[in-house]
């Protein structure tokens, strides 16, 4: 067979992008033509193929008109639109377009209309910077604050260098960092995502965990984290207590991947400050930590009565924090009434939500709310959906899938101490269980 | 003080005070000035009239300014080229200045402005700053030749630049590798060269090397390029297979779905006996599932790119279907593809779940979305055979929710349900009658007059003419099989009907079908019957499959807009028309285009009887212990359901076109000669001979028998030579074959070997048959069957070959081929090229599947066949070339 010529998919890319629409103004905030082969009027087709779809109730985050293409996002209340003519790489598209929007708000704290127009110079610095000719380039933000500041007149002296950073392999760390007092922090963080059946039955459930750390290390450290993982352990033989399967992993860019690969050693130079350095998939089957049980009884024309069961199924030791039960009450209902065995139950008309809030309920204990709506007698024809009941809550000090940090080595030329801070929060994620009204 | 101030400016006059600003003496004010300019640009206002005055604030040691007036330049260089030479000199000046931050601004900047007379002063700085002593400026520079040789791609090359950015690649720099490969990519696009980034294993090994070193947007441009190399053999593949795995773990989903498309294309080279062949699969799917935590965006792409692989490696995604069932939340573009996904990968094992799931579905308010769901249900009835009762009781339940669009939608799949499982269901039909009423789609309606309910009120008959033309076909068809199960009853319906559809219809189609029930009914009331009661047709399990060769391709563009659209590339970017289109790599082993099968050269179809009896000791016993009288049992070969082909008049007598060859020369068989072809004609295959006599006696007693074959090929009746033949005297017969005999493989596979006996001796030759003889009426296989068989055949059982010098178009091919019973099942038309999709089948029930491209322009056509049993598809192209080269 014939082989092929190299094509690059992803080298079309962006022709010209990150254009902030506004959505108020139905305008064009800012914009940038990175390569120069589609017309920057085309995005004038963007409104308009948008507002179709969304008539349609089928909207695509890629659309077409003519030979070009519009791959987009939208954060907050503006737009993000790349477009392009070529086979670009959607992905990278993408990934881009939430990297914009994170250096974006790192850089203004909010991205929105308000703080574009305010920064606009720094934001056309910071294009430049982002992407060159459909490349995506230096991303970090922490790194492009060093040499494009918001003060531009004021650090004029600064910003006669390129920080090494940005071309090194270590692309993510600045040399010469200093700390009084090294310390790291690291969060580990379990997000359920739980789909439980009308019938109660659980369809899926999975945990997503991530490991943030808060790096406060001076120079160049080496890092190094243990953890109790199960493959770890089948690795070197040495199996000592609870370990943990993880399905899959990710990690920041600065872990050594094929170093994990050949030896699961999680061995990395951190960035300074706050990053998120992994994060996991387990999908091992673990009872669901609230549970629900609900009745929901619609009696046309005149009420809707609901009765929610919920029950605490971690240890008792445990404490769950902020728990927030949302059941969904038809549009129309009105004339609310609550009772609750603990905690309190509030109605929110503008998302058809009866919200039970409970400060802290500890493990093992079931607690209990009753509702009742008023319906009106003429019904609401118009077909609603069937949306689930969600819980949000936080159990801190536990994670469910019990991993473990078991070491965090940290290695500095200079030969300094310093102190690993561990902390574990459980927490609810994709928490749906779907009702039976 | 913020910079929206700058907004704010918007009197009569400001483009004049704008200048009288930019000319200020003081540094701030100039720059104030610059940056209303730019505002301005920013919201739309054309200021391309203070060219003169913003170039003029350039020369400046203040980068942010110089930033903006670059920024200036950028936007309004390309209409003002005359002006934009004045910014040359600063540009050169800045391409030298001290701070490497200024020199790759000064050389980004001029890359993007598209002024001829700019670049050719852009050369000499750009090849200074492509050996820069800072990464950062030989980063910029790299890319800077992209930008150039979009602009000016004949200089780029005289000046040398490619063999630069070559050089790039064995930089020390991780970032500057990853550009320069960025770029020499891009360039790659529209340069003639296909090997412009010069992939060899050392190559490969530098780019394996940065892969570790350099940004995630870098790591991508690696992996893209490195899944345009082809691995010289499976070792090699394994080997960067493993050293692209790691990338896998990384948290940027494009980095992770550019790793899939690398390791997606060099599976196709590892064998599936290979332990590491199935260690990659499994490494596969963790990634792929951990897609879909992503934003919405990115989960859209990942399910597209997952539907391409659940059809390419069903294996990857088998147990995973959990994680695509679908949540409230989800927007709605990944609810329907997480539906797609849900259905591919439905099997026996997670039916009950998934069923649980698209009765949920159903119940939702989003049309589109429970119509889908609806649809689902039907699918999996028909896929799973074992979960079809519980689909139909699902989809009964679901008609009961009396939902306008759910019932409509069920009964249009309990059609299809019918047709797979006919005779099953039947009993439900009172209840979808129930709902007749509240059918207001075409489709449904269609739907439930084909499942042979027909409304038999007049009023209905009347409306005939008022409703679409997809029922008016259906409920024709529907009261003629009335007709023809109940006549007396229906008499008087059925000639209302035909008239209306014959006399009162404007649409062609809708008449002749009427036309053709009338002839039919009113010659042949039997053979109508048998016509229009024939059995439903099957329907297939899946649907919606994509074309094997297209899937390939799109396998190919993972992560890309193709496999977004599911199109090749070609089909929605212009002037892509003349690039290859990307093919998975092969196994080595098989046969490479153009080579051992075209320079086999044209087939020879008879051998000459030279050595008439290869020495194998078996095969001499076999022939000499003949028994040459006339075989015994044979029973009478069946006509082969030929009616349709007779109906059609005797287009197929041009199947003879093989010459004539003299098999057994006279002076080998003491004066006998014997001359022949093989044919197949209606459906029946003979031997065609001529018999000379070229002794000096008659000859008498006559008697032929084959040895084994491949084909089990044996004669059907006795040679008929009754009277004797006289000295030159040449007698002709045509010799009934049949495939029952005694199977034994030969080498050549189409081998014969013959032995005739006369009065004087018995002569012993050989002969090949064109495997065509063997090919039979019924090949044409279903479409959908076709794609799910072209899927299912392993890839190393695809043989390539080149048909070379053929000048006919796509019709007349598949009109010839058709006289042999090649049957064309689709034709698509790619790029201007035609592929043609065929099937056929030999007398032994073995299938081949052939697709067919041919180029306008291009006297070479190339032929892909696929065939579990792999030895036949050689003899199957000689067929293809003699026909075409005929």
């Amino acid at each position: 067979m014939q082989i092929s010529r190299p094509r690059q998919p992803y080298s079309a890319v962006i022709v010209f992008l990150s254009l902030l629409i506004s959505p108020l103004t139905l305008q064009v905030l800012i914009c940038r033509n990175y390569k120069g082969d589609v017309d920057m009027a085309e995005i004038d087709h963007f409104l308009p193929l948008l507002m179709t779809q969304e008539e349609e109730g089928l909207t695509c985050p890629i659309m077409s008109h003519g030979n070009v293409h519009f791959l987009w996002i939208k954060h907050t209340n503006l737009y993000l639109v790349a477009t392009t003519n070529k086979n670009s790489n959607a992905s990278l598209v993408y990934a881009f377009l939430y990297k914009v929007v994170e250096v974006f708000t790192e850089y203004f704290t909010e991205l929105e209309e308000e703080s574009i127009q305010d920064n606009f110079v720094v934001v056309y610095e910071l294009l430049d910077e982002l992407m060159d000719f459909g490349f995506p380039q230096t991303t970090d933000s922490k790194i492009l604050q060093e040499y494009i500041t918001q003060e531009g007149t004021k650090l004029e002296v600064a910003k006669t260098k390129v920080p090494t950073t940005v071309t090194n392999a270590v692309s993510w760390r600045s040399e010469g960092i200093k700390y009084k007092k090294n310390e790291v922090f690291i969060d580990v963080i379990e997000s359920i995502n739980l789909l439980v059946n009308a019938n109660g039955s659980v369809m899926s459930s999975d945990i997503v965990g991530t490991v943030k750390l808060k790096t406060m290390l001076s120079g160049m450290p080496e890092l190094r984290l243990g953890l109790n993982d199960r493959a770890l352990f089948a690795l070197t033989g040495r199996d000592k207590g609870k370990t943990v399967t993880m399905e899959d992993v990710k990690f920041h860019q600065c872990v050594r991947l094929s170093r994990f690969e050949s030896d699961r050693t999680i061995s990395f130079i951190p960035p300074d400050g706050e990053s998120e350095l992994m994060s996991y998939r387990i999908n091992t089957h673990v009872k669901p930590l609230i549970w629900i049980e609900s009745v929901i009884e619609k009696f046309s024309h005149s009420r809707v009565e609901i009765m929610v069961k919920a029950k605490g199924q971690f240890k008792k030791q445990s404490v769950a924090n902020n728990v927030e039960v949302r059941v969904p009450v038809p549009s129309d209902a009105d004339s609310p009434k609550f009772k609750t065995s603990t905690g309190h139950a509030k109605y929110v008309p503008e998302k058809n939500l009866a919200v039970w809030t409970i400060k802290s309920f500890p493990g093992g204990k079931e607690f209990l709310m009753r509702a009742s709506f008023g319906l009106p007698s003429v019904e609401n024809d118009e077909m609603e959906g069937k949306p689930p009941i969600t819980v949000n809550f936080e159990i801190p000090y536990f994670t469910v899938s019990g991993i473990q940090v078991r070491y965090m080595k940290i290695i500095e030329k200079s030969g300094y101490q310093a102190l690993p801070w561990v902390r574990y929060i459980t927490q609810s994620g994709d928490y749906q269980l779907r009702s039976n009204f | 003080m913020t910079d929206s101030k700058y907004f704010t400016t918007n009197k009569k006059g400001e483009i004049f005070e704008l200048k009288a600003e930019l000319n200020n003496e003081k540094k701030e004010k100039r720059k104030e000035a610059v940056k209303k300019v730019i505002a301005a640009m920013t919201v739309g206002k054309d200021v391309s009239s203070l060219f003169p005055d913003v170039v003029n604030c350039m020369q400046t040691d203040n980068l942010e300014l110089k930033k903006l007036v670059y920024l200036y330049l950028m936007n309004y260089a390309k209409s003002q080229p005359d002006m934009a030479i004045m910014a040359v000199n600063s540009f050169v000046k800045d391409c030298e200045d001290p701070n490497p931050l200024i020199r790759a601004l000064a050389v980004r900047t001029m890359g993007c402005i598209r002024v001829d007379k700019i670049t050719e002063y852009l050369c000499e700085p750009l090849r200074k700053c492509l050996k820069d002593e800072d990464p950062y400026v030989r980063k910029t520079a790299a890319v800077c030749v992209a930008k150039l040789h979009d602009i000016n791609a004949q200089m780029v090359e005289d000046q040398g630049f490619l063999d630069s950015l070559r050089d790039l690649i064995a930089d020390s720099n991780p970032m500057v590798v990853a550009n320069a490969v960025a770029a020499l990519s891009e360039i790659s696009e529209s340069h003639p060269n296909s090997n412009l980034l010069d992939l060899n294993p050392q190559n490969i090994n530098k780019l394996l090397t940065a892969l570790n070193e350099c940004t995630e947007w870098g790591q991508i441009f690696i992996l893209d390029c490195l899944s345009n190399y082809n691995p010289k053999d499976e070792r090699e593949a394994q080997s960067i297979c493993e050293r692209v795995t790691p990338r896998l773990s990384h948290a940027n989903s494009a980095v992770v779905l550019s790793a899939v498309k690398v390791l997606m294309k060099f599976l196709e080279l590892l064998p599936k006996e290979l332990d590491y062949y199935n260690t990659l699969l499994k490494k596969l799917s963790p990634p792929l599932v951990t897609l879909l935590s992503g934003e919405p965006e990115v989960q859209y792409v990942a399910l597209r790119n997952i539907n391409l692989i659940v059809q390419k490696r069903p294996e990857i995604l088998k147990q995973e279907i959990k994680v695509f069932f679908v949540k409230y939340n989800d927007p709605i573009y990944v609810k329907l593809e997480k539906l797609d996904i849900m259905i591919r990968l439905a099997s026996q094992a997670n039916i009950a779940q998934v069923l649980a799931e698209l009765k949920e579905y159903a119940t939702e308010v989003d049309v589109d979305f429970v119509r889908k769901a609806v649809r689902a249900i039907g699918r999996c009835a028909i896929k799973v055979e074992q979960s079809a009762e519980r689909c139909v009781s699902t989809l009964l339940d679901l008609i009961q929710t009396k939902v306008n669009y759910v019932v409509q939608e069920a009964i249009v799949v309990i059609r299809d349900i019918f047709r797979k499982y006919p005779n099953k269901y039947e009993s439900i039909i009172a209840t979808l009658c129930e709902n007749l009423d509240s059918l207001d789609e075409p489709d449904a309606r269609a739907a439930m007059i084909w499942i042979g309910q027909v409304p038999r009120s007049a009023q209905t008959i009347h409306s005939l003419g008022g409703v679409l033309f997809q029922v008016q076909l259906t409920l024709l068809t529907a009261i003629v099989k009335l007709f023809l199960k109940k006549p007396s009853e229906t008499q008087e319906l059925v000639q209302q009907v035909l008239s209306l559809a014959t006399q009162d219809s404007d649409n062609p189609d809708l008449r002749d079908r009427g036309y053709i029930y009338w002839r039919l009914l009113s010659t042949d009331p039997v053979t109508a019957k048998e016509v229009v009661l024939s059995e439903k047709p099957l329907i297939s399990e899946e649907t919606d499959l994509i074309e094997p060769t297209l899937l390939d391709e799109l396998i190919c563009h993972i992560g890309s807009l193709a496999s977004v659209y599911h199109k090749p590339p070609n089909a929605f970017v212009e002037g892509s028309h003349g690039i290859h289109r990307k093919h998975l790599p092969i196994q080595h082993g098989s046969i490479d285009t153009g080579e051992s099968p075209v320079s086999a050269g044209p087939v020879v179809p008879i051998e000459q009887a030279q050595s008439v009896i290869p020495s194998q000791g078996d095969l001499l016993g076999d022939l000499l212990n003949l028994d040459l009288g006339p075989p015994v049992n044979v029973p009478q070969v069946s006509s082969m359901q030929m009616g349709a082909v007779d109906l059609l008049g005797g287009g197929l007598d041009s199947l003879v076109y093989l010459f004539s060859q003299v098999w057994l020369p006279a002076v080998k068989a003491k004066g006998l000669e014997i001359s022949g072809t093989f044919s197949r004609r209606q459906g029946q295959m003979y031997m065609d001979m001529t018999f000379t006599n070229k002794a000096l006696q008659h000859m008498t007693d006559f008697a032929i028998q084959f040895n084994k074959n491949s084909f089990g090929v044996i004669p059907t009746t006795p040679l008929p030579i009754h009277t004797p033949l006289m000295p030159s005297q040449s007698i002709e017969v045509s010799l009934p074959l049949n495939t029952i005999g005694p199977v034994m493989k030969m080498d050549p596979l189409n081998n014969l070997q013959v032995a005739v006996k006369n009065n004087i001796d018995v002569f012993y030759f050989s002969g090949l048959i064109p495997l065509n003889i063997f090919f039979v009426e019924d090949g044409k296989m279903e479409r959908q069957v076709f794609l799910a068989t072209w899927k299912d055949i392993p890839n190393e059982n695809e043989l390539q070959y080149q048909i070379k010098e053929c000048h006919l178009n796509a019709d007349t091919v598949s009109g010839k081929l058709q006289n042999d019973n090649i049957y064309t099942i689709a034709k698509r038309n790619v790029e201007g090229q035609d592929m043609l999709y065929q099937s056929l089948k030999l007398t032994n029930g073995i299938w081949i599947l052939a697709e067919l491209r041919i180029q306008p322009g291009n006297p070479n056509y190339t032929l892909s066949l696929k065939c579990r049993a792999p030895e036949v598809t050689q003899y199957v192209y000689q067929v293809y070339y003699s026909v075409l080269k005929n």
